[in-house]
């Protein structure tokens, strides 16, 4: 039997056609630093319903950060928190919590 | 338009090939000029890789996933079916909300080429999709051949692996209940790196976890390639001796030779040979096939696949970037489901990047967070967060970060760790998946 192949041409070197209410670059790296929380987090900082690990969406910017501050001094104890918030610069949480802070809860 | 015409012949083309349809909406039909991501693997890496490239290009990019199964079985958490504390369906998760929600094409088929100077992949059924970004996540190839007499035990469902979850997890759990009280269980560990460092240690707990309740005169014997414990060692150790003592032994620096199915046997290079009921014998990796047979594999005597740590491009082929347990990893980097959905999110943050024109993120960031069941519910923990270092060209641990459970190993903490290991799974199959 004769079998049908085609080729499914790519639009080689294609570049993408960004609208004025789209992304900037700056906006992409905040959302892929922001995803390194998602993995336990859930995607866009919404937990799965029901989970001890708490959802991030919609949560206030400043209360983010000061629960992060807490967990990199010691102040407020973890199980892995403690040690996964001392791998973030101040400034990289201001914007990971800034993120958060505008996504739907 | 070139562009508007290849797009439209992609999507005519999948359909008139019976496979999945292509779940775009009129509205992103009529942006003029689409760029094509293909996806290879369906694991931690390629899935999480197909969704997000959906998602940070605010779906302006195309996405086909190819992966020849109908199910994600998740290999952590599959200890436990091991165990007996959790059923394979517990691990077991569908693939369609990638199409359902973000908009990914499915393809059920197995990537048999890759072309990447034309840029196309041919499938298993004769299909080819072309693609301006190729992203393979294959995943391990377990070296069978490199242990005399294994490969021939393992097609006979005799020695078996299970470290791919699925039917050989089911099969190694049938093994264990058929096995008399009094014999003993076997695992061999290759020297690393190997996927999933504490994996091994964790399935020995598991086992002697169903022992002590089953089968109190049986024994686990772990001979370990490597000359420690690889990966939460003190830990492991610790719940050994107090939870597991006269249970699990534990033999350092043993390299496996030869198997013999038929005698139980286990043959070393140096120490003599050890005789068990159930053997799980683990040889050493390398990196999937297709990554193999594209050439990609240019590292650690063709074991590993070499990246550009700053967006997973292949440093043997442009435009193939490189996901996943099938990398040469960098320090203290490992090859985790967890790792592999970072490389992931990178990876595709640095396409959206190129194809959108922009220049790509300068310091790119991954965490990783392992769990390990020591029963069917306490949980010790390694975790970590890895920065880019431009001027080394790789990724190292932010210093002061990461760390492992405490030592102590309260039972209120523990059990609040498997509380959380649970919930991790759960996310980030809905992280990787949905």
């Amino acid at each position: 039997m004769k079998s049908i192949v085609l080729i499914l041409t790519a639009a080689l070197a294609t570049v993408l056609h960004i609208s004025a209410q789209a992304q900037t670059v700056q906006d992409l790296n905040i959302r892929s630093l922001a995803a390194t929380c998602a993995n336990c987090h859930g995607t866009n900082g919404k937990a799965q319903d029901g989970s001890a690990v708490v959802s991030l969406a919609g949560l206030p910017r400043d209360y983010i950060v000061a629960q992060m501050a807490a967990f990199k001094s010691g102040a407020r104890s973890a199980t892995v928190m403690h040690q996964l918030a001392k791998g973030y610069s101040d400034a990289q949480i201001e914007q990971i919590a800034g993120y958060f802070a505008a996504q739907k809860k | 338009m070139i562009a508007r015409r290849s797009f439209i012949q992609s999507s005519a083309a999948l359909s008139m090939l019976g496979l999945a349809g292509c779940a775009t909406t009129p509205s992103e039909q009529a942006i003029p000029a689409k760029a094509r991501v293909v996806v290879i693997g369906g694991g931690y890496g390629g899935a999480t890789a197909a969704k997000y490239v959906r998602l940070l290009s605010d779906y302006k990019i195309d996405v086909v996933l190819i992966e020849p199964s109908d199910m994600f079985v998740s290999c952590p958490i599959s200890n436990l079916v091991i165990g007996g504390s959790k059923q394979i369906k517990d691990v077991t998760s569908a693939y369609g909300g990638l199409s359902k929600n973000h908009g990914v094409t499915m393809v059920k088929d197995m990537a048999t080429d890759i072309d990447a100077t034309r840029r196309i992949v041919t499938l298993a059924r004769g299909a080819q999709i072309g693609y301006d970004k190729l992203i393979v996540s294959p995943g391990i190839d377990l070296l069978l051949g490199s242990i005399e007499g294994l490969r021939e035990a393992s097609d006979a469902g005799q020695i078996l692996q299970a470290w791919k979850a699925g039917a050989e997890t089911v099969a190694l759990r049938k093994q264990l209940i058929d096995m008399a009280d009094g014999g003993t269980f076997a695992i061999t560990i290759p020297v690393a790196p190997y996927r999933c460092p504490p994996g091994p240690y964790e399935r020995a707990c598991q086992v002697a976890w169903y022992f002590k309740q089953a089968k109190p005169k049986s024994k686990v014997l772990i001979l370990d390639g490597n000359p420690d414990v690889t990966s939460k060692a003190a830990l492991f150790k610790k719940v050994w001796a107090e939870q597991y003592k006269g249970i699990i032994e534990y033999r350092n620096s043993h390299n496996v030779t030869a198997v013999d199915a038929k005698t139980g046997t286990i043959k070393f290079d140096v120490q003599e040979d050890v005789k068990a009921q159930v053997l799980n014998v683990l040889p050493a990796m390398r990196a999937g096939r297709i990554a193999v047979q594209t050439g990609l594999n240019n590292q650690a005597n063709g074991r590993w696949c070499g990246v550009n740590y700053q967006n997973f491009e292949s440093t043997a082929a442009k435009n193939i970037h490189v996901l996943g347990d099938s990398i040469q990893i960098a320090p203290a980097m490992p090859k985790s489901g967890h790792m592999a959905n970072s490389h992931a999110k990178v990876a595709a943050a640095a396409i959206v990047a190129e194809l959108s024109g922009w220049e790509i993120n300068a310091n790119p960031m991954l965490t990783n967070t392992c769990y390990s069941f020591v029963n069917d519910k306490d949980v010790v923990h390694v975790a970590s967060v890895h920065e880019y270092v431009a001027a080394e060209k790789t990724f190292k641990t932010v210093a002061g970060s990461g760390g492992v459970s405490a030592i102590d190993l309260k039972p209120d903490v523990t059990q609040l760790e498997g509380v959380y290991a649970m919930n991790w799974a759960q996310n980030i199959w809905a992280d990787t998946l949905t």
